[in-house]
């Protein structure tokens, strides 16, 4: 299988904010891309206009998924066509039962053109699946009948969004900070199961401040966010110098876009006031 | 015939609900309502004497009493309804019995297969009467009573008679005192000391002939340590001109017993939907209400519970979903009488497309009624901005030592639910649709299982329906 994931010159407002200025961006299927920067680079942004968040305007520039513009599509019909994203802090919706939103998603996922009250996938054919899948994940079944991210503990909500990646099998997931909030051994068991479910059967851009998510994936490619644009790339080792020495060099560096991210960094807290 | 069911297929199943099968009353009454009508009715039904007086005295209260000038805006001709229409000239004991048109009526409503479900006894009511009806063997031999409340009045004379109108009486309200005049229809159920029925007890009831008011009687009595689950469903045709709907339903819960009524109402936008339902309850009794409204012109319904001995519980759990033209004003009433009362009222609304709920509720705790628990939780879903919700809490409180609780919340559909849907797949109407769903779970689920299936498919052509 060959997909391939372009962004170019995305240029992302929110509110009428510029946040994102020009972010270019490649990936293929099978690899795994790192992306790191400071608080309030614009990372989860990225993210958010990838899978297609109606408040992300994108306001110049393109996203193409195997050569299709996708820019101006639904987060329906990104999701249908291979797009996925875990949530660094995914809602609530109370009522609705995990298996029930799992097995419309998968439905729609799988039967891109399904129209509404068209069938579901039958319903013991998707239960033995999930069930496989959760066990995979060392998940509880009785998970599947909570309510969708209802009263979940952080660690569970990771792992929710895990599980759900792992029942759509996207082409290309984004992860984004999946591995903060947790403990030592969530830490590694998410890891593991990103690692078991995503490597080498999907693109992954990994949004992350922690190396542990690296050590059990490690990136082909290490991007930076900063101010809003990717300033540097590079392989595994760039991932290891900024998790050991932190944003110092990067900073001091690309001047303009540490100016950059300050602003908006001041914009958010006199939002804050 | 043919060709209503060839039609109705092919629109498919949105507009399962929304078809009209040709009847050929056998008697229907002229429009209006006066004592001549009233007459005529009573002396169709070859009724007693006393039920004859009984409706004849309704209709002086009914046209001594003022519309209500709260709620929504009523606007009927009362002289432009048929009150009384006789579908067929017998009831049918068996399916094969029923006249085929009838038949194909409720073939499209699904009630056969409901009925092979629930052997129980399925009791249908087309139009005024009820046209078909079977009680399960072992039901009958425990002395349990289900049947319709005109054959009751036959039947068992002085059981109804010792409780008709006792609980509602024709002075409460002027729709109370209208279906008094020109009651037909509704189900009898009395369940003897300690006979505890399993399985719910089922009617459904729907009008079918343009301009045809519909006012069904229901009267349940649950003696003392006895328990019974009835579920009534309704569905209506679309018609052009207004109908009107307007039900009595009186339940008595003896001393440790405990009955559960739940309805799932779902009537043409064209239809008044005022109904009258209370319950009184007994010493450490339990009275049910679960009541889900969608469509209708004007539904104005507050299911009561009378907590009046000691230890005496109320539930009312209400949805309403009101879309475009539709105002649903729906809520409870909860009165404590007695001491260690319980009673507990949820309710959830969604409005849609400028489509209106109220919730009126109120709760009342008598002097001397110590130690009472009242909680009252109401949470509306708003859909758009030109869709609209109220709150109408009544609260009197004439007694010191009680607990009194009152939640409410109004919320609308968040973007961020939606996003987050929409991100794994679902469509836009997929996602309103689940988070609607999802909103009223907790009452879906204290429904029987089709009944849950059907609700969520009612709110699903109801999310379809007219976008914006
Ligand atoms: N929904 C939003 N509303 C307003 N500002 C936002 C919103 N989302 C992001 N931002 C702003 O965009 C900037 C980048 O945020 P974000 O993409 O979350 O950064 P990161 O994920 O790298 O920490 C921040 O200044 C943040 O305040
Ligand atoms: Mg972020």
């Amino acid at each position: 299988m060959s997909h391939i994931l372009r962004i170019e010159n995305l240029h992302v407002a929110v509110d009428g904010k510029a946040i994102l200025r020009g972010v270019n961006l490649e990936m293929k299927f099978g690899e795994t891309h790192a992306m790191m920067g400071p608080n309030g680079s614009g990372k989860s942004t990225l993210g958010l206009a990838i899978a297609g968040h109606p408040n992300y305007v994108i306001t110049e520039g393109t996203i193409t998924l195997d050569g299709e513009d996708i820019t101006e599509w639904e987060a329906d019909q990104r999701a249908r066509a291979g797009i996925f994203m875990a949530f660094q802090r995914p809602v609530a919706i109370p009522g609705v039962k995990t298996a029930d939103f799992l097995r419309h998603a998968a439905t729609n996922v799988r039967r891109p053109d399904r129209k509404e009250g068209e069938d579901l996938i039958p319903m013991r054919e998707f239960r033995k699946e999930l069930k496989a899948k959760m066990s995979q994940l060392k998940i509880d079944t009785e998970f599947a009948r909570r309510y969708v991210n209802d009263g979940f503990s952080g660690g569970e909500m990771k792992r929710a969004e895990i599980l759900t990646m792992a029942m759509l099998s996207p082409k290309f997931s984004i992860l984004d900070e999946t591995d903060s909030g947790l403990d030592a051994d969530a830490v590694k068991l998410a890891s593991a199961s990103i690692a078991e479910i995503g490597r080498d059967k999907m693109g992954l851009l990994i949004i992350t401040h922690h190396d542990k998510l690296l050590e059990h994936n490690p990136p082909q490619f290490t991007h930076v966010m900063l101010g809003g644009r990717i300033v540097e790339t590079g392989g595994a080792e760039l991932a290891r110098e900024l998790h050991d020495h932190g944003y110092d060099r990067i900073r001091k560096t690309y001047p303009d876009a540490e100016a950059a991210n300050q602003e908006m960094l001041a914009k958010e807290e006199a939002v804050a006031v | 015939m043919s060709t209503d069911i060839a039609s109705s297929e092919s629109i498919g199943e949105i507009n399962k609900y929304d078809f009209r099968t040709e009847s050929k009353a056998f008697f229907k009454a002229r429009k209006g309502v006066d004592a001549e009508i009233v007459n005529q009715i009573s002396e169709m039904k070859n009724e007693p004497e006393w039920m004859r007086n009984y409706r004849l005295k309704a209709l002086e209260i009914f046209n001594s009493k003022p519309m209500p000038n709260w709620g929504g805006a009523i606007d009927i001709n009362f002289q432009d309804i048929y009150y009384y229409l006789k579908p067929t000239d017998k009831q049918g004991k068996t399916w094969d019995e029923v006249p085929q048109e009838i038949k194909d009526t409720f073939d499209k409503l699904g009630i056969p297969e409901a009925e092979k479900k629930f052997l129980s006894g399925v009791k249908a009511q087309f139009e005024s009467e009820v046209v078909y009806g079977s009680l399960k063997q072992d039901l009958a031999d425990q002395g349990v009573i289900f049947t319709d409340t005109d054959s009751a009045i036959r039947d068992y004379p002085d059981l109804v008679r010792e409780y008709f109108g006792t609980i509602i009486p024709s002075t409460d309200n002027k729709f109370a005192a209208l279906n008094s005049a020109v009651w037909s229809g509704g189900s009898f159920i009395y369940v003897p000391k300690g006979v505890k029925i399993e399985f719910p007890l089922q009617a459904y009831f729907r009008i079918n002939a343009e301009n045809m008011g519909q006012f069904e009687r229901t009267l349940i009595i649950v003696d003392e340590g006895a328990s019974v689950h009835y579920v009534e469903g309704c569905t209506a045709p679309m018609y052009s001109s207004e109908s009107l709907h307007s039900a009595v339903v009186e339940i008595v819960c003896k001393r440790g017993s405990r009955c559960r009524y739940t309805t799932i109402q779902n009537w043409a936008n064209n239809i008044y939907n005022l109904v009258t339902k209370r319950a009184v309850a007994y010493a450490d009794a339990t009275m049910e209400w679960v009541d889900g409204n969608l469509g209708s012109k004007l539904t104005m319904k507050y299911p009561a519970v009378y907590m009046l001995e000691p230890g005496a519980r109320g539930e009312i759990l209400s949805i309403a979903f009101a879309s475009k033209g539709q105002h649903q004003d729906a809520g409870a009433k909860l009165v404590h009488c007695a001491p260690n009362t319980t009673g507990q009222i949820i309710s959830k609304s969604i409005s849609k497309c400028g489509g209106r709920s109220s919730y009126r509720g109120l709760v009342k705790v008598e002097k001397g009624a110590k130690k009472s628990k009242c909680n009252v939780v109401c949470d509306a879903l708003i859909l758009d901005s030109k869709s609209r919700s109220d709150t109408y809490p009544y609260i009197e409180i004439l007694e010191q030592d009680v607990s009194v609780g009152h939640e409410a919340s109004v919320s609308r559909i968040g973007e961020e639910q939606m996003f987050y849907l929409m991100s794994r797949g679902l469509s836009n109407a997929e996602a309103s649709t689940m988070i609607v769903n999802g909103f009223i779970e907790p009452l879906v689920k204290e429904l029987p299982m089709e009944y849950a299936v059907e609700m969520n498919r009612l709110i699903q052509l109801q999310m379809e329906g007219s976008v914006g």
